[in-house]
């Protein structure tokens, strides 16, 4: 076991710092002692960059199996939810409305709006039957459609396309120093998720199971969505949207490790971050020195994954 | 001691438990029969704080599930429900060890590890405790469950059709294992169950639900009569007692 | 009951002429010959698209036994948007523009036909899956198709993505002129094709085993069946871009409104439906609210709101 933990380390520390060599501008690790430009260059843009991704990648991927244990449900997670365009939504309108507003304030607007979305979203499906799962992310999915095309139509009509593209494709070419400190509270929320995995996962297990045991379920689950909201608000204003990372990353794990969160948590997350950061690496490179977005590489591999998770589902769950 | 008071349910304006009353001692093993929609889910559902209790009142031990946190009663009531749906990939093991979840908080010590042992043995489950549930045949995922609920070690113990999906020799031996917590550990098991035979082999008490009412209460052998069947599920029913047993024979 | 429907055709008929009158004639300035050219090209390809979806909608619909899968939520417009970029792929923008349009355009529709058949077959022909299995796998499919397109687009040339984007999407506001023609002939054959086989149709919406029995050539009606979606997708997206709900907003009117399961009814209700709908749609937006391109949207809101809404109503808890 700790072999493999080590094993796992040094491929993040390779994986952390191939990231960090690979950009347009000229920059070597040699010289970032002797010339300033390339410490400016590593602290400023490759370093903010490279934390941007893992803690997009780990928490992203922490959120989606709240959700699936909130949900009940393999299948959900923000994109498919609504929670990510509810949280698009959100920004749309806290630059309508108070353009002068900063950073953090939208957030905070973004995630009042993912919160109403999930609450909208877990309205709905309380309705629908639980021998059905996939009815839920499907109805989950046309949900953020729907708030999707309202966001697109107040867009067109107050020209702010140009703003939303941006935050409905995830991209971290944009990461400088001074412009993703926000997503720090992420990690701060998924230490929360750890400290609250036990009851997480007894909630995947029902509201009955749960009301058994003690929990008490509306309190446990109200605070993983207050989690998951602000995640996806705080990742759609600093990165954007970056679609099926928490869907792919914790059904792949709990195929090994299982569910029992308290285990698959900090699994999650590496294998996220991991993830993340190999395809932003490959999305830096294969058309160098342009850049394919991460989120049209995620968005590919993820939707291929996600129908192998479908047509692949065991039998009889 | 459980005391259940002027309990009344309406769903969407029909009443589907009217004025239940009822007390039991300590220990031993309650069925409670009826026909389909006597409400005797309901009733299971709300002794377990799992559904809204919004008229009388219901306590164990004179601990009222109102008043009570429900971290308490975790402790001292356990419910298994009819249907289980768990989308989330779990090991036997780690399944029966969440039972154990009120007592443990989320830190299991020794005595956890060891009353989760017992349990998976006594419901023939400890070659499979690594297994995740959801590679299990009904049959065996129904034993986890009953481990699992088993487990949490509480004083009253209820279930609602515990044989669900159980062949005839797990049933029996279900039916065994439950006899012997009840005798031995001094617990109060309190059953809905379908097969009358079965229920009359193994209980102490009955009592029958029919149409929100209780219709019929008290021994065994004192509600196993051809009259009180029929009033129950309104079938005519032969009673032969054999080895001492009441038996009931319908299915001709 | 078959004499109400004739009823409701005469009406919806009448209905449609008048739209078209008032879109051809409200606030005309200018030259007459002139107006009416612009404006009766366009009512034109709106017709037009307005018959493609809705007979392939219905056709797709009594194929596969279900009112909630539309072509366009199986992701097939996607496909052929992503047909068209791996073509520009493999043979660079250059070849393509000196490929004639129209050699072009068959050669789209060719293996567009190919793909959406292989993959029908794949998908629901194997084994009994079910419906939302299939809604969600193309859902999902769907995005997979939309993020390899972008994908490609990005890898061929970062610098004209724009251009080449507007090679492959267009909008009700500017239907692409040059191929009305040709999609007028293929639509025509397509309908006269449906129409020899109505009866057939009717029954083949009973089921396979009935069909069957009752001595329909079902293998070579499904696969000829299929060819004329496929046809029909094809033409209605070269024509417009993906609009993934209009198909399910006027096959359901249509059903509300037509009770039985004559296909003739239902094929011309449905078509008429949607006729009028895009008509007073656009003429609402781009008339009287002087809004552009922003119908596709409020389509999308709607139909996706009627998804949910059928879902909710045929599998309540």
């Amino acid at each position: 076991m700790n072999l493999k933990i080590f094993l796992a380390a040094c491929l993040f520390v390779v994986l952390f710092v191939i990231s960090l060599m690979i950009g347009v501008s000229d920059f070597e690790f040699s010289k970032i002692f002797s010339d300033d430009d390339h410490l400016l260059i590593l602290m400023a843009s490759r370093i903010p960059r490279n934390f941007a991704i893992v803690l997009t990648g780990s928490s992203l991927a922490i959120v989606g199996v709240i959700m699936q244990m909130i949900a009940a449900n393999k299948f959900v997670e923000p994109t498919t939810a609504g929670t990510m365009d509810s949280a698009a939504l959100g920004i749309l309108c806290a630059t309508l409305l108070w353009p002068h507003s900063g950073l953090m304030f939208k957030m905070l607007i973004a995630t009042l709006f993912s919160l109403f979305g999930s609450w909208i979203f877990l309205g709905i499906i309380r309705r629908l039957p639980v021998t059905n799962p996939l009815l839920v992310p499907l109805v989950g999915i046309m949900l953020g459609g729907v708030i999707g095309s309202i966001a697109t139509f107040i867009a067109y009509e107050a020209d702010l396309l140009q703003y939303l593209s941006i935050w409905i494709n995830g991209d971290f070419s944009g990461i400088l120093r001074g412009r993703y400190e926000l997503l720090w509270i992420t990690f701060g929320l998924s230490i929360i998720a750890y400290f609250i995995a036990n009851q997480l996962t007894i909630v995947g297990m029902g509201e009955n199971i749960a009301t058994n045991l003690g929990l008490n379920y509306r309190a446990i689950i109200s605070l993983g969505l207050i989690i998951v909201a602000m995640v996806t608000a705080i990742i759609v204003t600093t990165v954007g949207m970056i679609p099926f990372i928490g869907l792919v990353i914790p059904n792949i794990v709990n195929r090994v490790v299982g569910d029992n969160l308290t285990k698959a948590l900090p699994i999650i997350a590496y294998i996220g971050a991991v993830f993340t950061l190999v395809c932003d690496i490959i999305g830096r490179l294969i058309i160098f020195p342009y850049e394919i977005t991460v989120s049209v590489i995620i968005g590919a591999i993820g939707s291929a994954v996600f129908i192998y998770l479908i047509l692949k589902r065991p039998r009889h769950v | 001691m459980i005391k259940v008071q002027n309990v009344s349910k309406e769903f969407s304006e029909k009443l589907i438990l009217d004025d239940i009353n009822f007390s039991l001692d300590k220990g031993g093993i309650t069925s409670i029969i009826g026909p389909n929609g006597a409400g005797k889910s309901t009733l299971l559902s709300l002794m377990a704080r799992l559904m809204p209790l919004d008229q009388g009142q219901i306590s164990f031990d004179d601990l009222d599930i109102k008043q009570t946190p429900s971290g308490v009663l975790a402790k001292k009531i356990s419910i298994l429900t009819q249907s289980n749906h768990i989308s989330a990939r779990l090991t036997v093991l780690q399944l029966v060890m969440f039972g154990r979840f009120p007592h443990h908080k989320g830190r299991p010590q020794q005595a956890d590890h060891a009353h989760v042992a017992r349990m998976l043995e006594l419901m023939e489950l400890d070659e499979i405790a690594d297994r995740f549930i959801d590679q299990l045949s009904g049959g065996q995922q129904q034993r986890a469950y009953i481990a699992m609920i088993l487990s949490q070690d509480s004083d009253y113990i209820l279930l609602d059709e515990p044989l669900n999906n159980l062949d005839m020799k797990h049933a029996r031996n279900i039916m065994k294992s439950l006899r012997k917590i009840a005798d031995e550990m001094n617990k109060s098991i309190i059953l809905v169950i379908h097969d009358i035979n079965f229920a009359a082999a193994y209980s102490d008490l009955f009592i029958a639900l029919k149409d929100g009412k209780i219709i019929v209460q008290g021994s065994v052998d004192d509600v196993m009569t051809e009259a009180n069947i029929e009033l129950i599920y309104d079938m005519q029913v032969d009673i032969k007692t054999i080895d001492g047993k009441k038996h009931a024979f319908y299915y001709t | 009951m078959f004499k109400q429907d004739k009823y409701i055709i005469s009406a919806l008929v009448v209905a449609a002429l008048v739209c078209m009158i008032i879109f051809l004639t409200y606030q005309t300035q200018g030259k007459w010959s002139y107006v009416l050219t612009l404006r009766g090209t366009k009512i034109i390809g709106l017709v037009l698209i307005a018959i493609a979806i809705a007979s392939s909608t219905i056709v797709f619909h009594t194929i596969s036994h279900n009112r909630i899968i539309t072509p366009s939520i199986m992701g097939f417009d996607a496909l052929y948007i992503f047909i068209q970029t791996v073509l520009i792929f493999f043979l660079s923008v250059q070849e393509i523009q000196s490929i004639s349009p129209t050699l072009r355009y068959f050669i789209n529709l060719a293996l567009m036909i190919a793909v959406f058949i292989s993959l029908f077959y794949f998908l629901f022909l194997r084994s009994n899956r079910s419906i939302f299995l299939l809604a969600l796998t193309g859902i999902v499919m769907g995005i997979f198709f939309r993020s390899m397109t972008n994908f490609m687009i990005r890898l061929l040339d970062p610098d004209s993505f724009s251009t080449i984007q507007g090679l492959l999407f267009s909008s009700f506001g500017s239907i692409s002129n040059e191929l009305l023609s040709i999609s007028a002939l293929l639509i025509f054959i397509c309908l006269v094709i449906i129409y020899k086989v109505r009866f057939q149709l009717d029954i083949l919406a009973l089921g396979r085993e009935k069909a069957i029995i009752l001595g329909v050539n079902y293998k070579k009606l499904v696969f000829m069946l299929l060819t004329i979606i496929a046809i029909l997708v094809s033409v209605s997206t070269a024509l417009v871009g993906p609009i993934t709900f209009f198909g399910l907003l006027v096959s359901n009117l249509a059903y509300l409104i037509i009770k039985n399961q004559n296909h003739v009814n239902l094929l011309v209700t449905a078509c008429l439906i949607a006729i009028i709908t895009l008509l007073v749609g656009q003429f609402t937006f781009e008339k009287l609210l002087e809004l552009q391109g922003t119908l596709s949207v409020v389509i999308e809101c709607l139909g996706g709101i009627t998804f949910i809404w059928i879902l909710l109503r045929t599998h309540k808890r």
